[in-house]
C-alpha cells in the first residue's frame, strides 16, 4: 500500500494542501519509511550476526570477545566445557518441569476465565497481568526473601534449590500461558460442547473430543512461549538459586569475570535454530489452518494491549 | 456460556473455580504473598547483620529515607534511562509495525517472525554481543574515530549511550509487537475514508491512524519502560560504576551485602513510582480504561 493519490474527485478545484507534497515527495517519503524500518530490523539482526559469527571465532585466550580467526573446532565440539553443558541441561530439565505444570495450570485459568462467567474473575485477571507488569528484580527479590526468610512450613522449600527455580519459573510462565491461551479461545463457539453432549457425550469426552482440541493450538504456542521465557530467564533466577544450581544464564553471568568460551556461542545458535524451525512451523500451522491468528499465537502474544 | 442448560447449572457455577485454583493458588502463594512479604521486610530492622536473615518488623520507615539518601541518584537514573529507552523504543518501533501493518502485505508473518527470531537468543549472549560491537577494538568504533566524530582514546562503551542502547536494544520488540496489532486491528475503511476527507494522507495519520493506535504505544510504553527501569544487565555489562541503576543497587544489597530491608525497601519504591508513572502515563494518552 503506497501513498494514495491526492487527485481530486467531482470537479472542485484542487486547494494548496492536496497539492502541496507533489506525488514525487510523496513517493520519497514513503521509501524513506521503508528504509527506516528496514534499518529498524536491521538493528535487531546485528547483535544477532555477531553471536553466530563468534561461534566460528578461534579466540586467543579465555574471552571470545574479539574476532581472530575463522574455525570449525568450536562446531566440532560444542560440548567441550563440561560446566556449560551441566548448565545448558539443567536449563532444559528446569523449564521442562516449569513448562509442563505452567501449561496445565495456566490452560485451566484460561478456559475458565473464557469459558464460563463468574464472579472474581476481574480480580482474576488482573492476578495474571501483575506479575507482568512487575519489574522481574522485584519479582525475583520478594521471592527469594520468602524463601530465605522461611514464611512458609515445610512442603514449600526452606532453602534455595531446584525446587525454589521451579516454583519461580513456573510462577511468570503461568501468567504468560493463561493470557495467550485466553486470547487463542476468544471467540470460540462455546455452544460446540453443549451439542456434543447433546448427542450423549460425558463430560470427559467432551473434554478430550471437542474443547482440548479447541485449545491445543493455543497451548502449544503457550508452551513454547513459556519453555523459550524459562531457558532464558536470568534475573529471577540469580534470586532464586543455590550456588550449586547452575542455569544457562546463571553460568554465562558467572563466567564473564573468568572466561567466555565459544561453545556459548555455539550453543545459542543452537538454541537459534531450533526456535526458528518451531517458529516457522507454528506459522505455517496457522498459515494452514487459515487463521490469522496463526502469527498471533505464534509470537509472544502476551504482550497484545488488552482487548476487552 | 449464555444459554446454559438448566441440569448443568451447579457443574456451571463451581466448575470455574475448580478450573481456576492450581494457577491462581500458585501467583497467590508465589507471587502476592512475597511482594507483602516484601513490604514487610522494608519495614523491618536487620538487627545483627551477621545474621541477615533475622529480621524484626518494626514500622522501620527509615529503611525508605536511608535507602533513597543513599541511592537516590541510581534511582532517579534508572527512570531517565528507561524513559530515553522507551522513547527510542517509539521512534524505532513505530514506523517499523506502520510498515509491517500496513504494507508487509502476504510477507506479514515474516516480518513479524524476524522482529520476534532475535529474541530466541538468549538475554545475556545478546548483550554480550553489544559489547563486542561497541568495543575499542570493533569496526563501528574504529569507523568514528577515523570519522572524527571519537578521539582515538574515546569509546562507546562504559558509558550512559551505551547502556540505553542496549535497554533500548533488548526491549525493542515489546514495543513493536503491541503497535502493531493495535495497528493491524484498524479498519482500513476508515483510513480511505480520512484520506477521502483529510487532503493529505500525513493528515489521515496524525488524526485516525495515530489515535487509534495508541493503545499499543501505551500497551509497549509500559512492557518497554518497567523492565527498563528495572533492569541491571545493561548497565553491569555495557556501563560503568557512573551507569549504575537502581537494579545494580538492588542486586547488589539483596544477593552480596545481605541487607534485606534496603534491598526490600529499594524494590517497593520502584513498584511504587512504577504505578505511579503507568497512571499519569494512561491519562497522558487518555487511555485509562486499558490498564485492566
Amino acid at each position: 500500500m503506497t501513498a494514495t493519490t491526492g487527485t481530486v474527485e467531482g470537479g472542485k478545484a484542487p486547494d494548496l494542501e492536496r497539492v502541496f507534497p507533489p506525488p514525487w515527495l510523496r513517493r520519497v517519503g514513503s521509501m524513506f519509511l521503508n528504509v527506516y524500518a528496514g534499518f529498524g530490523l536491521l538493528f535487531l539482526f546485528l547483535p544477532i550476526f555477531v553471536i553466530v559469527a563468534f561461534s566460528f571465532n578461534e579466540p586467543k585466550g579465555r574471552f571470545n570477545l574479539v574476532w581472530q580467526n575463522f574455525t570449525l573446532d568450536n562446531w566440532k565440539d560444542p560440548f567441550a566445557v563440561p560446566e556449560l553443558v551441566d548448565a545448558f541441561v539443567f536449563s532444559l530439565k528446569i523449564a521442562a518441569i516449569a513448562t509442563t505444570i505452567a501449561v496445565i495450570f495456566g490452560a485451566f485459568v484460561a478456559l475458565a476465565l473464557t469459558r464460563y462467567r463468574f464472579r472474581g474473575s476481574g480480580a482474576v485477571n488482573l492476578l495474571l497481568v501483575l506479575p507482568l507488569t512487575t519489574p522481574e528484580i522485584v519479582l525475583g527479590a520478594s521471592l527469594g526473601s520468602l524463601f530465605i526468610l522461611q514464611v512458609y512450613p515445610a512442603p514449600v522449600p526452606q532453602t534455595l534449590g531446584e525446587g525454589t527455580i521451579i516454583i519461580a519459573h513456573v510462577m511468570f510462565c503461568v501468567s504468560f500461558v493463561a493470557l495467550t491461551v485466553k486470547a487463542r479461545l476468544r471467540g470460540f463457539d462455546w455452544s460446540l460442547e453443549d451439542a456434543a453432549m447433546d448427542l450423549g457425550a460425558g463430560p470427559i469426552r467432551v473434554f478430550t473430543k471437542v474443547t482440548f482440541p479447541l485449545m491445543l493450538p493455543g497451548i502449544l504456542a503457550a508452551a513454547m512461549l513459556s519453555f523459550a521465557l524459562s531457558l532464558d530467564d536470568f534475573i529471577i533466577t540469580l534470586f532464586n538459586a543455590s550456588p550449586d544450581n547452575t542455569t544457562f544464564p546463571l553460568y554465562i553471568y558467572g563466567s564473564r569475570q573468568r572466561a567466555l568460551p565459544p561453545q556459548i556461542n555455539v550453543l545459542a545458535t543452537i538454541i537459534l535454530i531450533v526456535s526458528v524451525v518451531l517458529l516457522a512451523s507454528g506459522v505455517l500451522f496457522g498459515l494452514v489452518r487459515g487463521r490469522r491468528s496463526g502469527v498471533k499465537a505464534a509470537t509472544p502474544m502476551i504482550i497484545m494491549p488488552p482487548e476487552d | 456460556m449464555k444459554g446454559g442448560v438448566e441440569s448443568g447449572a451447579k457443574r456451571r457455577r463451581f466448575a470455574p473455580y475448580g478450573l481456576l485454583s492450581p494457577g491462581v493458588i500458585w501467583l497467590l502463594l508465589f507471587f502476592l504473598v512475597p511482594v507483602l512479604t516484601l513490604v514487610r521486610a522494608s519495614l523491618s530492622e536487620r538487627p545483627n547483620r551477621f545474621l541477615p536473615s533475622e529480621l524484626t518488623f518494626s514500622w522501620d520507615f527509615a529503611n525508605y529515607s536511608d535507602a533513597l539518601a543513599k541511592f537516590g541518584e541510581q534511582f532517579q537514573r534508572s527512570f531517565v534511562y528507561a524513559g530515553i529507552a522507551t522513547a527510542l523504543c517509539i521512534a524505532i518501533g513505530y514506523p517499523l509495525a506502520y510498515v509491517i501493518a500496513f504494507r508487509g502485505g502476504r510477507y506479514k508473518n515474516l516480518l513479524l517472525g524476524l522482529v520476534v527470531i532475535p529474541f530466541f537468543t538468549t538475554f545475556l549472549i545478546r548483550t554480550i554481543a553489544w559489547k563486542t560491537i561497541l568495543g575499542d577494538e570493533g569496526a563501528f568504533v574504529g569507523l568514528l574515530r577515523d570519522l572524527g566524530l571519537l578521539g582515538p582514546t574515546q569509546g562507546l562503551l562504559a558509558t550512559p549511550g551505551a547502556v540505553i542502547g542496549g535497554l533500548t536494544y533488548n526491549f525493542l520488540p515489546f514495543m513493536v509487537l503491541p503497535i502493531y496489532v493495535s495497528l493491524e486491528k484498524i479498519d482500513r475503511s476508515l483510513v480511505d475514508a480520512a484520506k477521502d476527507l483529510y487532503s493529505r494522507p500525513s493528515r489521515a495519520f496524525w488524526k485516525v491512524v495515530l489515535p487509534l493506535s495508541l493503545p499499543g504505544v501505551f500497551a509497549g510504553s509500559l512492557l518497554t519502560f518497567i523492565p527498563a527501569s528495572g533492569d541491571f544487565i545493561n548497565a553491569e555489562f555495557l556501563g560503568s560504576p557512573n551507569t549504575r541503576m537502581i537494579g545494580n543497587v538492588v542486586q547488589n544489597e539483596f544477593l552480596v551485602q545481605l541487607d534485606y530491608p534496603t534491598a526490600a525497601a529499594l524494590s517497593i519504591m520502584l513498584m511504587i513510582v512504577i504505578t505511579a508513572a503507568v497512571l499519569l502515563y494512561a491519562k497522558f494518552l487518555g487511555t485509562e480504561d486499558l490498564t485492566g
